[in-house]
């Protein structure tokens, strides 16, 4: 987008926060850009897919308005009855199976992620789109199954698979349970790897512990979008166990780039024609 | 640099007994950190002879963390992959207190692929509180080289037994633990994030790490109810500090019996098996 490359990078914008948030608050029609501090017109902000029309800040947008973004008109679901069974009869501040039922109540979904089969520009597609609002897009074993099941429908049908990542990590409240899905997927690619299908990973803010540690590093590509927090460890862990102050844009997608860590930091707006490019290269 | 101790450690010596009225759980986490409890070192020494250290990733450096090295196993050549935290202050430092960093990962992952290449068993040791978090670690891709490991265990076309010796510390301990058949010491522990971290942030205070110890469920009966490990490896009376000796021998009938099943299968039959074990982890309802 023109206006975007115009306009200085976001991420000289953006605010210095230890706790590598961006957060945007919502007070009715208005909205204040997490990136340039502007108040900006909310239907501006959604009509340009959460990216800040001022600054190109880019923040969160839920599961199904990436698909939205992402996929041509139409496309089908798959597993949308699965629920955790809440393995540990978890309890905090509320029992997990309470939480669960809350967050399904203010997200209209059943766990954090949506999986799907769909269009990119003509290609059929097994896409994941994680849902940054449930327990933080938290992976418990329904995150696993269905990432894995998608996994398994790419096989069968030769289809690509695109992993859409906004996630904390592994989801406490679901313990050991949680952690072995990392494994659990992380095998499935390993097939899907076998068969030469392309597999292309989208990291988006945030994406960190335990879904960077497992699917979402494993692309034939890894690409990302400008501004996000991607690493192992959050930010206040490590200050925490190394008692200093991180370096300026640590962790964010400009940082793994610069060492390495990314084939490319796609703006939103662009993510779309970049995929369809990249399929038809890697000839899925 | 300053040493960088991480506040869940024991201090060295500490005495490390629970109180009587602590709740199990706390207990297990109290003897899987018991500052005598046997390390990767004293299982190399007890179980193996003729070991030969491999050094290095062959990128960037030599992890202390992890130790990785050819041995034979009662005369059978095995590769064996370890997490050491070290025993006394210079080692706990070397060994950057068992903490490894994308290094040790990519070391561990050379030396599991030089063993699939020649057909050698592998034999992974899960001992560390964590990946090492730090700034040095995530510039070196931390996530990239634990994912790598996940994936690329699947794929060994030799069996791999993995045992919890200690502490097992989430992403970190798992990215040497994708094995054939996970075995679990009797007071190891197994967790997706620390009793302390856990406690922090459901009650905004780390002194309740033993309510969040229970509710973590992360000890070996936990782990293998939960169907995510094989079996439980039985410790002498007290813990394996109170024997380390009986401990080892224990371990040895039960690596000797992995060993010999897993030994029947061809490399295809290990893969496929390995993919359904942790294919099938997973609790939900449709
Ligand atoms: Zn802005």
């Amino acid at each position: 987008m023109s206006w975007f490359k115009r306009d200085k990078p976001a991420e000289e914008k953006l605010p210095k926060l230890g706790n590598g948030e961006r957060r945007v608050r919502t007070e009715g029609l208005w909205q204040k850009c997490g990136g340039c501090r502007q108040i900006i017109w909310k239907k501006d902000l959604e009509s340009n897919w959460n990216v800040c029309p001022k600054c190109g800040a880019h923040s969160s947008i839920d599961a199904l308005t990436r698909l939205k973004l992402l996929l041509d008109r139409g496309y089908r679901q798959f597993d949308t009855g699965l629920r955790s069974s809440d393995p540990l009869g978890f309890v905090d501040k509320k029992p997990y199976k309470d939480r669960l039922r809350d967050m399904e109540q203010s997200t209209g979904l059943p766990d954090a992620i949506v999986t799907a089969e769909g269009c990119i520009e003509g290609r059929t597609v097994q896409i994941c789109s994680m849902e940054p609002k449930f327990i933080g897009g938290s992976m418990g074993c329904v995150v696993g199954e269905k990432i894995a099941r998608a996994i398994e429908r790419a096989i069968e049908r030769r289809q690509p698979l695109v992993i859409v990542s906004a996630s904390g990590g592994a989801r406490m409240q679901e313990g050991a349970v949680s952690l072995m899905q990392m494994a659990k997927i992380s095998a499935a690619l390993m097939r899907l790897d076998e068969v030469r299908l392309p597999y292309i990973s989208v990291l988006t803010d945030p994406t960190t512990g335990g879904v960077t540690a497992s699917y979402a590093m494993l692309g034939d590509l890894n690409i990302a979008e400008p501004g996000a927090l991607i690493g192992f460890a959050g930010p206040r862990v490590i200050e925490q166990t190394i008692r200093q102050k991180l370096p300026e844009g640590f962790q964010r997608s400009e940082f793994l780039l610069a060492h390495g860590m990314l084939d490319a930091v796609v703006p939103r707006l662009e993510l779309k024609a970049y995929l369809a490019r990249a399929l038809e290269f890697l000839g899925g | 640099m300053e040493p960088e101790v991480n506040p869940d450690a024991p201090a060295e010596g500490a005495a490390a007994a629970p109180a009587p009225e602590a709740h199990p759980a706390w207990c297990r986490v109290q003897l899987a950190r018991h500052p005598k409890r046997p390390h990767a070192v004293d299982y190399i020494q007890a179980l193996f002879t003729d070991f030969d250290e491999i050094h290095g990733d062959r990128v960037f450096g030599d992890d202390a963390a992890i130790i990785a090295g050819m041995a034979r196993f009662e005369g059978r050549p095995v590769m064996v992959v370890a997490e050491e935290k070290g025993r006394d202050t210079k080692q706990r430092l070397h060994r950057n207190f068992g903490m490894p960093k994308p290094e040790g990962y990519r070391k561990a992952l050379r030396a599991m692929q030089l063993a699939s290449k020649f057909g050698r068993p592998v034999i992974t040791f899960l001992d560390t509180q964590g990946a090492y978090p730090g700034i040095d670690a995530e510039e070196r891709g931390q996530g990239e080289a634990i994912a790598r490991n996940l994936r690329e265990m699947a794929r060994l076309a030799v069996p791999v037994i993995c045992v919890v010796i200690g502490e097992g510390g989430s992403g970190g301990a798992l990215g040497v633990g994708v094995g054939n058949t996970v075995l679990m010491l009797e007071n190891a522990i197994y967790s997706v994030i620390s009793p302390e971290s856990c406690s922090t942030i459901i009650y905004r205070d780390r002194a309740k790490a033993e309510q969040a110890a229970a509710a973590l469920r992360l000890t070996a009966e936990d782990l293998l109810a939960l169907g995510l490990i094989d079996t439980i490896v039985p410790e002498p009376p007290g813990g394996a500090q109170e024997d380390p000796a009986a401990a080892a021998e224990n371990l040895r009938q039960h690596l000797r019996a992995c060993l010999d099943q897993l030994s029947a299968f061809g490399p295809d039959h290990l893969v496929e098996h390995r993919y359904v074990k942790f294919r099938k982890m997973g609790n939900f309802f449709a």
